[in-house]
Protein backbone atom coordinates (compact mmCIF):
# COMPACT_ATOMS: atom_id res chain seq x y z
CA UNK A 1 0.00 0.00 0.00
CA UNK A 2 1.22 3.46 -0.82
CA UNK A 3 1.95 5.98 1.91
CA UNK A 4 -1.26 7.66 2.94
CA UNK A 5 -0.02 11.15 1.99
CA UNK A 6 0.10 10.15 -1.67
CA UNK A 7 -3.32 8.58 -1.46
CA UNK A 8 -4.78 11.72 0.02
CA UNK A 9 -3.25 13.77 -2.76
CA UNK A 10 -4.68 11.49 -5.42
CA UNK A 11 -8.12 11.53 -3.82
CA UNK A 12 -8.01 15.30 -3.62
CA UNK A 13 -7.02 15.46 -7.25
CA UNK A 14 -9.82 13.07 -8.18
CA UNK A 15 -12.44 15.13 -6.37
CA UNK A 16 -11.08 18.30 -7.96
CA UNK A 17 -11.23 16.78 -11.44
CA UNK A 18 -14.80 15.63 -10.83
CA UNK A 19 -15.80 19.09 -9.67
CA UNK A 20 -14.12 20.67 -12.68
CA UNK A 21 -16.11 18.31 -14.90
CA UNK A 22 -19.36 19.35 -13.21
CA UNK A 23 -18.38 22.99 -13.52
CA UNK A 24 -17.58 22.50 -17.20
CA UNK A 25 -20.95 20.87 -17.78
CA UNK A 26 -22.70 23.68 -15.94
CA UNK A 27 -20.97 26.58 -17.62
CA UNK A 28 -20.07 25.31 -21.06
CA UNK A 29 -22.71 22.73 -21.89
CA UNK A 30 -25.82 24.03 -20.14
CA UNK A 31 -27.62 27.32 -20.19
CA UNK A 32 -26.78 28.10 -16.57
CA UNK A 33 -24.32 30.84 -17.42
CA UNK A 34 -26.85 32.85 -19.41
CA UNK A 35 -29.80 32.05 -17.17
CA UNK A 36 -28.87 34.37 -14.33
CA UNK A 37 -32.17 36.07 -13.74
CA UNK A 38 -31.01 39.58 -13.16
CA UNK A 39 -33.07 41.35 -10.58
CA UNK A 40 -32.35 44.48 -12.54
CA UNK A 41 -34.18 43.08 -15.57
CA UNK A 42 -37.54 44.61 -16.30
CA UNK A 43 -40.80 42.96 -17.24
CA UNK A 44 -43.02 43.65 -20.20
CA UNK A 45 -46.09 41.76 -21.35
CA UNK A 46 -47.71 41.16 -24.71
CA UNK A 47 -51.01 39.58 -25.71
CA UNK A 48 -51.17 37.17 -28.57
CA UNK A 49 -54.19 35.67 -30.28
CA UNK A 50 -52.15 32.48 -30.60
CA UNK A 51 -48.82 31.86 -28.89
CA UNK A 52 -48.15 28.67 -30.87
CA UNK A 53 -45.72 26.35 -29.12
CA UNK A 54 -43.86 29.14 -27.35
CA UNK A 55 -42.35 28.00 -24.07
CA UNK A 56 -41.13 29.63 -20.90
CA UNK A 57 -37.41 30.57 -21.22
CA UNK A 58 -37.70 30.98 -24.97
CA UNK A 59 -35.47 33.83 -26.19
CA UNK A 60 -36.75 37.33 -26.83
CA UNK A 61 -34.68 38.90 -29.56
CA UNK A 62 -34.45 42.12 -31.45
CA UNK A 63 -32.57 42.33 -34.74
CA UNK A 64 -31.49 38.74 -34.14
CA UNK A 65 -29.79 39.46 -30.84
CA UNK A 66 -31.18 37.97 -27.65
CA UNK A 67 -32.16 40.71 -25.24
CA UNK A 68 -34.32 38.75 -22.81
CA UNK A 69 -36.32 35.63 -22.10
CA UNK A 70 -39.97 34.64 -21.80
CA UNK A 71 -40.69 34.31 -18.08
CA UNK A 72 -44.35 33.25 -18.05
CA UNK A 73 -47.19 32.38 -20.40
CA UNK A 74 -50.77 32.67 -19.15
CA UNK A 75 -54.20 32.31 -20.68
CA UNK A 76 -56.59 35.21 -20.23
CA UNK A 77 -60.02 33.66 -19.83
CA UNK A 78 -61.88 36.90 -20.52
CA UNK A 79 -60.30 37.85 -23.81
CA UNK A 80 -59.25 34.31 -24.84
CA UNK A 81 -55.73 35.50 -25.51
CA UNK A 82 -52.32 34.28 -24.48
CA UNK A 83 -50.54 36.69 -22.15
CA UNK A 84 -46.78 36.37 -22.53
CA UNK A 85 -44.56 37.91 -19.88
CA UNK A 86 -40.93 38.58 -20.75
CA UNK A 87 -37.95 39.84 -18.84
CA UNK A 88 -35.67 42.17 -20.74
CA UNK A 89 -32.08 42.70 -19.69
CA UNK A 90 -31.54 46.05 -17.97
CA UNK A 91 -29.04 47.27 -20.56
CA UNK A 92 -31.71 47.36 -23.25
CA UNK A 93 -34.04 49.93 -21.75
CA UNK A 94 -34.68 51.98 -24.86
CA UNK A 95 -37.43 49.97 -26.54
CA UNK A 96 -40.01 52.35 -28.08
CA UNK A 97 -43.58 52.02 -26.78
CA UNK A 98 -44.85 51.16 -30.26
CA UNK A 99 -42.56 48.12 -30.58
CA UNK A 100 -44.14 45.16 -32.38
CA UNK A 101 -43.87 41.64 -30.92
CA UNK A 102 -44.03 38.61 -33.23
CA UNK A 103 -43.95 34.94 -32.40
CA UNK A 104 -41.37 33.61 -34.85
CA UNK A 105 -39.91 30.22 -35.59
CA UNK A 106 -36.18 29.54 -35.77
CA UNK A 107 -35.82 27.67 -39.05
CA UNK A 108 -38.66 25.68 -40.56
CA UNK A 109 -39.22 23.30 -37.66
CA UNK A 110 -37.19 25.01 -34.96
CA UNK A 111 -38.07 26.44 -31.61
CA UNK A 112 -40.38 29.42 -31.35
CA UNK A 113 -39.16 32.72 -29.99
CA UNK A 114 -40.34 36.29 -29.71
CA UNK A 115 -38.99 38.80 -32.17
CA UNK A 116 -39.35 42.49 -31.36
CA UNK A 117 -39.23 45.15 -34.06
CA UNK A 118 -38.76 48.72 -32.91
CA UNK A 119 -41.26 51.46 -33.67
CA UNK A 120 -40.62 55.17 -33.97
CA UNK A 121 -41.91 56.48 -30.68
CA UNK A 122 -39.85 58.73 -28.46
CA UNK A 123 -41.15 57.12 -25.27
CA UNK A 124 -39.61 53.92 -23.95
CA UNK A 125 -41.19 50.83 -22.44
CA UNK A 126 -40.91 50.63 -18.66
CA UNK A 127 -41.25 47.81 -16.15
CA UNK A 128 -44.79 46.35 -16.31
CA UNK A 129 -45.72 47.93 -19.64
CA UNK A 130 -47.63 46.07 -22.30
CA UNK A 131 -46.78 45.84 -25.99
CA UNK A 132 -49.90 46.74 -27.95
CA UNK A 133 -48.86 45.62 -31.41
CA UNK A 134 -48.51 41.87 -31.68
CA UNK A 135 -48.59 39.26 -34.38
CA UNK A 136 -49.52 35.64 -33.65
CA UNK A 137 -47.52 32.52 -34.27
CA UNK A 138 -47.50 31.03 -37.72
CA UNK A 139 -49.30 27.69 -37.56
CA UNK A 140 -47.99 25.42 -40.29
CA UNK A 141 -51.34 23.71 -40.90
CA UNK A 142 -53.08 27.02 -41.50
CA UNK A 143 -50.41 28.16 -43.91
CA UNK A 144 -50.57 24.89 -45.83
CA UNK A 145 -54.36 24.88 -45.97
CA UNK A 146 -54.37 28.47 -47.22
CA UNK A 147 -51.78 27.55 -49.83
CA UNK A 148 -53.81 24.55 -50.98
CA UNK A 149 -56.97 26.62 -51.06
CA UNK A 150 -55.28 29.27 -53.24
CA UNK A 151 -53.90 26.61 -55.50
CA UNK A 152 -57.32 25.01 -56.02
CA UNK A 153 -58.66 28.42 -57.03
CA UNK A 154 -55.67 29.37 -59.19
CA UNK A 155 -55.84 26.29 -61.46
CA UNK A 156 -53.22 25.30 -64.01
CA UNK A 157 -50.95 28.30 -63.53
CA UNK A 158 -49.54 27.22 -60.19
CA UNK A 159 -49.22 23.52 -61.14
CA UNK A 160 -46.83 24.49 -63.91
CA UNK A 161 -44.59 26.45 -61.63
CA UNK A 162 -44.80 23.56 -59.20
CA UNK A 163 -43.46 21.16 -61.85
CA UNK A 164 -40.63 23.56 -62.53
CA UNK A 165 -39.69 23.74 -58.89
CA UNK A 166 -39.54 19.94 -58.49
CA UNK A 167 -37.28 19.72 -61.51
CA UNK A 168 -34.91 22.26 -60.11
CA UNK A 169 -35.05 20.43 -56.80
CA UNK A 170 -33.90 17.23 -58.47
CA UNK A 171 -31.15 19.05 -60.28
CA UNK A 172 -29.85 20.56 -57.09
CA UNK A 173 -29.85 17.15 -55.43
CA UNK A 174 -27.47 15.85 -58.09
CA UNK B 1 -44.25 -35.07 -8.20
CA UNK B 2 -44.44 -32.12 -5.87
CA UNK B 3 -40.68 -31.66 -6.10
CA UNK B 4 -40.69 -28.91 -8.82
CA UNK B 5 -43.39 -26.95 -7.01
CA UNK B 6 -41.43 -27.15 -3.78
CA UNK B 7 -38.34 -25.96 -5.61
CA UNK B 8 -40.12 -22.86 -6.89
CA UNK B 9 -41.37 -22.11 -3.41
CA UNK B 10 -37.96 -22.62 -1.85
CA UNK B 11 -36.16 -20.37 -4.33
CA UNK B 12 -38.80 -17.66 -3.92
CA UNK B 13 -38.43 -17.77 -0.16
CA UNK B 14 -34.65 -17.77 -0.53
CA UNK B 15 -34.62 -14.69 -2.70
CA UNK B 16 -37.10 -12.88 -0.44
CA UNK B 17 -34.92 -13.73 2.52
CA UNK B 18 -31.87 -12.45 0.70
CA UNK B 19 -33.63 -9.19 -0.15
CA UNK B 20 -34.51 -8.73 3.52
CA UNK B 21 -30.94 -9.53 4.54
CA UNK B 22 -29.62 -7.01 2.05
CA UNK B 23 -31.84 -4.25 3.44
CA UNK B 24 -30.97 -5.01 7.06
CA UNK B 25 -27.33 -5.04 5.98
CA UNK B 26 -27.70 -1.58 4.44
CA UNK B 27 -29.27 -0.26 7.66
CA UNK B 28 -26.40 -1.73 9.64
CA UNK B 29 -23.90 -0.06 7.31
CA UNK B 30 -25.65 3.28 7.73
CA UNK B 31 -25.11 3.07 11.47
CA UNK B 32 -21.39 3.22 10.63
CA UNK B 33 -21.61 6.85 9.43
CA UNK B 34 -20.26 8.36 12.69
CA UNK B 35 -17.29 5.99 12.60
CA UNK B 36 -16.47 7.12 9.07
CA UNK B 37 -16.58 10.74 10.10
CA UNK B 38 -14.08 9.94 12.83
CA UNK B 39 -11.74 7.99 10.56
CA UNK B 40 -11.48 9.79 7.25
CA UNK B 41 -8.32 7.94 6.39
CA UNK B 42 -10.20 4.67 5.81
CA UNK B 43 -12.55 6.50 3.46
CA UNK B 44 -9.69 8.16 1.58
CA UNK B 45 -7.97 4.84 0.99
CA UNK B 46 -11.19 3.42 -0.44
CA UNK B 47 -11.96 6.45 -2.61
CA UNK B 48 -8.49 5.96 -4.00
CA UNK B 49 -8.95 2.30 -4.89
CA UNK B 50 -12.56 2.66 -6.04
CA UNK B 51 -12.56 6.09 -7.67
CA UNK B 52 -9.09 7.24 -8.58
CA UNK B 53 -8.10 3.94 -10.12
CA UNK B 54 -11.28 3.97 -12.24
CA UNK B 55 -10.47 7.33 -13.86
CA UNK B 56 -8.56 5.81 -16.75
CA UNK B 57 -11.22 3.38 -17.91
CA UNK B 58 -14.00 5.96 -17.42
CA UNK B 59 -12.08 8.66 -19.28
CA UNK B 60 -11.10 6.48 -22.23
CA UNK B 61 -14.59 4.98 -22.55
CA UNK B 62 -16.17 8.43 -22.32
CA UNK B 63 -13.92 9.73 -25.06
CA UNK B 64 -14.81 6.92 -27.41
CA UNK B 65 -18.51 6.99 -26.62
CA UNK B 66 -18.55 10.72 -27.33
CA UNK B 67 -16.65 10.25 -30.58
CA UNK B 68 -19.02 7.51 -31.74
CA UNK B 69 -22.01 9.67 -30.84
CA UNK B 70 -20.53 12.49 -32.89
CA UNK B 71 -19.98 10.23 -35.87
CA UNK B 72 -23.35 8.46 -35.78
CA UNK B 73 -25.25 11.63 -34.97
CA UNK B 74 -23.63 13.41 -37.88
CA UNK B 75 -24.70 10.78 -40.40
CA UNK B 76 -28.32 10.85 -39.25
CA UNK B 77 -28.58 14.61 -38.73
CA UNK B 78 -26.91 15.55 -42.01
CA UNK B 79 -29.75 13.82 -43.86
CA UNK B 80 -32.04 16.49 -42.46
CA UNK B 81 -29.52 19.28 -42.85
CA UNK B 82 -29.44 19.59 -39.07
CA UNK B 83 -25.73 18.97 -38.36
CA UNK B 84 -25.80 22.12 -36.26
CA UNK B 85 -27.74 20.31 -33.56
CA UNK B 86 -25.02 17.69 -33.24
CA UNK B 87 -23.81 19.33 -30.04
CA UNK B 88 -27.28 19.09 -28.50
CA UNK B 89 -27.58 15.44 -29.44
CA UNK B 90 -24.18 14.48 -28.07
CA UNK B 91 -24.52 16.47 -24.86
CA UNK B 92 -28.12 15.49 -24.13
CA UNK B 93 -27.55 11.79 -24.61
CA UNK B 94 -24.36 11.89 -22.55
CA UNK B 95 -25.60 14.01 -19.68
CA UNK B 96 -29.01 12.40 -19.34
CA UNK B 97 -28.40 8.75 -20.10
CA UNK B 98 -25.05 7.49 -21.23
CA UNK B 99 -22.97 9.33 -18.65
CA UNK B 100 -24.66 7.86 -15.57
CA UNK B 101 -25.57 4.47 -17.05
CA UNK B 102 -22.35 3.54 -18.84
CA UNK B 103 -20.29 4.86 -15.94
CA UNK B 104 -22.31 2.71 -13.54
CA UNK B 105 -21.87 -0.39 -15.71
CA UNK B 106 -18.12 0.20 -16.05
CA UNK B 107 -17.93 0.98 -12.36
CA UNK B 108 -19.66 -2.30 -11.53
CA UNK B 109 -17.14 -4.14 -13.65
CA UNK B 110 -14.06 -2.24 -12.55
CA UNK B 111 -14.72 -1.46 -8.88
CA UNK B 112 -17.78 -3.48 -7.85
CA UNK B 113 -16.28 -6.85 -8.76
CA UNK B 114 -13.08 -5.96 -6.92
CA UNK B 115 -15.02 -5.01 -3.80
CA UNK B 116 -17.00 -8.24 -3.87
CA UNK B 117 -13.90 -10.36 -4.36
CA UNK B 118 -11.98 -8.53 -1.66
CA UNK B 119 -14.73 -8.80 0.95
CA UNK B 120 -15.55 -12.36 -0.07
CA UNK B 121 -11.93 -13.36 0.33
CA UNK B 122 -11.75 -11.62 3.70
CA UNK B 123 -14.72 -13.70 4.73
CA UNK B 124 -13.24 -16.91 3.31
CA UNK B 125 -9.97 -16.37 5.15
CA UNK B 126 -11.93 -15.57 8.31
CA UNK B 127 -10.55 -12.07 8.64
CA UNK B 128 -14.05 -10.75 9.23
CA UNK B 129 -14.77 -13.20 12.04
CA UNK B 130 -11.30 -12.43 13.42
CA UNK B 131 -12.30 -8.78 13.65
CA UNK B 132 -15.49 -9.72 15.42
CA UNK B 133 -13.42 -11.70 17.92
CA UNK B 134 -11.49 -8.50 18.66
CA UNK B 135 -14.78 -6.59 19.16
CA UNK B 136 -14.29 -4.62 15.95
CA UNK B 137 -17.47 -4.46 13.89
CA UNK B 138 -16.37 -5.47 10.36
CA UNK B 139 -19.43 -3.79 8.88
CA UNK B 140 -18.40 -0.45 10.31
CA UNK B 141 -14.70 -0.92 9.76
CA UNK B 142 -14.60 -2.66 6.36
CA UNK B 143 -17.96 -2.28 4.63
CA UNK B 144 -19.06 1.26 5.46
CA UNK B 145 -15.97 3.07 4.08
CA UNK B 146 -16.24 1.05 0.85
CA UNK B 147 -19.93 1.82 0.39
CA UNK B 148 -19.47 5.52 0.95
CA UNK B 149 -16.40 5.64 -1.24
CA UNK B 150 -18.56 4.22 -4.05
CA UNK B 151 -21.33 6.73 -3.38
CA UNK B 152 -18.85 9.61 -3.47
CA UNK B 153 -16.96 8.39 -6.53
CA UNK B 154 -19.85 7.59 -8.87
CA UNK B 155 -21.20 11.14 -9.47
CA UNK B 156 -17.68 12.46 -9.95
CA UNK B 157 -16.85 9.73 -12.41
CA UNK B 158 -20.14 10.27 -14.28
CA UNK B 159 -19.42 14.00 -14.61
CA UNK B 160 -15.96 13.16 -15.86
CA UNK B 161 -17.42 10.72 -18.37
CA UNK B 162 -19.88 13.30 -19.71
CA UNK B 163 -17.24 16.00 -19.96
CA UNK B 164 -14.77 13.80 -21.80
CA UNK B 165 -17.60 12.54 -24.00
CA UNK B 166 -18.62 16.06 -25.01
CA UNK B 167 -14.97 16.75 -25.81
CA UNK B 168 -14.86 13.61 -27.95
CA UNK B 169 -18.04 14.63 -29.76
CA UNK B 170 -16.57 18.08 -30.30
CA UNK B 171 -13.36 16.62 -31.65
CA UNK B 172 -15.14 14.40 -34.18
CA UNK B 173 -17.99 16.78 -35.06
CA UNK B 174 -16.11 20.04 -35.32
CA UNK B 175 -12.58 18.81 -35.90
CA UNK B 176 -13.13 16.01 -38.39
CA UNK B 177 -16.58 16.46 -39.90
CA UNK B 178 -16.60 20.23 -40.13
CA UNK B 179 -19.67 21.17 -38.08
CA UNK B 180 -19.66 24.85 -37.28
CA UNK B 181 -17.99 25.39 -33.92
CA UNK B 182 -20.18 28.27 -32.79
CA UNK B 183 -23.40 26.43 -33.62
CA UNK B 184 -22.14 23.30 -31.87
CA UNK B 185 -21.66 25.09 -28.54
CA UNK B 186 -24.44 27.67 -28.72
CA UNK B 187 -27.16 25.19 -29.67
CA UNK B 188 -25.93 22.95 -26.88
CA UNK B 189 -26.11 25.74 -24.38
CA UNK B 190 -29.53 26.81 -25.57
CA UNK B 191 -31.05 23.35 -25.25
CA UNK B 192 -29.33 21.74 -22.25
CA UNK B 193 -30.82 22.92 -18.99
CA UNK B 194 -28.69 22.86 -15.86
CA UNK B 195 -31.41 21.71 -13.50
CA UNK B 196 -33.46 19.49 -15.81
CA UNK B 197 -30.59 17.76 -17.53
CA UNK B 198 -27.33 18.02 -15.63
CA UNK B 199 -28.56 17.90 -12.04
CA UNK B 200 -30.93 15.05 -12.88
CA UNK B 201 -27.98 13.20 -14.40
CA UNK B 202 -25.98 13.75 -11.23
CA UNK B 203 -28.88 12.48 -9.10
CA UNK B 204 -29.11 9.43 -11.34
CA UNK B 205 -25.42 8.69 -10.94
CA UNK B 206 -25.71 9.10 -7.17
CA UNK B 207 -28.52 6.53 -7.08
CA UNK B 208 -26.51 4.20 -9.30
CA UNK B 209 -23.53 4.65 -7.01
CA UNK B 210 -25.60 3.51 -4.02
CA UNK B 211 -27.11 0.58 -5.93
CA UNK B 212 -23.89 -0.72 -7.49
CA UNK B 213 -21.75 -0.44 -4.37
CA UNK B 214 -24.47 -1.79 -2.13
CA UNK B 215 -24.86 -4.87 -4.31
CA UNK B 216 -21.08 -5.30 -4.51
CA UNK B 217 -20.40 -5.15 -0.77
CA UNK B 218 -23.47 -7.19 0.11
CA UNK B 219 -22.63 -9.97 -2.34
CA UNK B 220 -19.13 -10.09 -0.90
CA UNK B 221 -20.35 -10.12 2.67
CA UNK B 222 -23.05 -12.69 1.92
CA UNK B 223 -20.87 -14.99 -0.20
CA UNK B 224 -20.27 -18.63 0.66
CA UNK B 225 -16.75 -18.58 2.16
CA UNK B 226 -15.12 -20.88 -0.37
CA UNK B 227 -13.15 -20.06 -3.51
CA UNK B 228 -16.09 -21.15 -5.65
CA UNK B 229 -18.51 -19.16 -3.53
CA UNK B 230 -16.42 -15.99 -3.93
CA UNK B 231 -16.18 -16.50 -7.68
CA UNK B 232 -19.97 -16.92 -7.91
CA UNK B 233 -20.56 -13.88 -5.73
CA UNK B 234 -18.32 -11.78 -7.98
CA UNK B 235 -20.26 -12.85 -11.05
CA UNK B 236 -23.58 -12.19 -9.33
CA UNK B 237 -22.39 -8.79 -8.18
CA UNK B 238 -21.70 -7.60 -11.73
CA UNK B 239 -24.84 -9.18 -13.22
CA UNK B 240 -27.21 -7.90 -10.53
CA UNK B 241 -25.62 -4.47 -10.61
CA UNK B 242 -26.17 -4.25 -14.38
CA UNK B 243 -29.81 -5.31 -14.02
CA UNK B 244 -30.42 -2.93 -11.15
CA UNK B 245 -28.80 0.01 -12.93
CA UNK B 246 -30.82 -0.47 -16.10
CA UNK B 247 -34.06 -1.03 -14.20
CA UNK B 248 -33.55 1.99 -11.97
CA UNK B 249 -32.58 4.03 -14.99
CA UNK B 250 -35.99 3.40 -16.49
CA UNK B 251 -37.77 4.32 -13.26
CA UNK B 252 -35.70 7.48 -12.72
CA UNK B 253 -36.06 8.57 -16.33
CA UNK B 254 -39.82 8.14 -16.13
CA UNK B 255 -39.88 10.21 -12.93
CA UNK B 256 -37.54 12.96 -14.13
CA UNK B 257 -38.26 13.42 -17.79
CA UNK B 258 -41.81 12.04 -17.91
CA UNK B 259 -43.71 15.30 -17.80
CA UNK B 260 -42.78 18.15 -20.01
Amino acid sequence: MQPSRAIETWVGLFVAVGMIALFFLAMQVSNLSDLQVDDQSYKITARFENAGSLRVRAPVSMAGVRIGRVSAIRFDKDTYEAVVEMRIEPGYDTLPTDTTANVLTAGLLGEQYIGLSPGGSEDYLKNGDEIELTQSAMVLEEVISRFLFNKAEGGGDSSQSDAGSTKSGKASKK
Amino acid sequence: MLEPVQKVGRSTLDSLQKLGRANLFLLHVLTGIPDILRRFRLLFAQVYSVGVLSILIIGVSGLFVGMVLGLQGYYVLSDFGAEQTLGVMVAASLVRELGPVVTALLFAGRAGSALTAEIGLMKATEQLSGMEMMAVDPIKRIIAPRLFAGIISMPLLACLFSMVGVMGGYFVGVGLLGVDEGAFWSQMRAKIDFYDDILNGVIKSLVFGVVVTWIAVFEGYDSIPTSEGVSRATTRSVVYAAFAVLGWDFVLTALMFGED
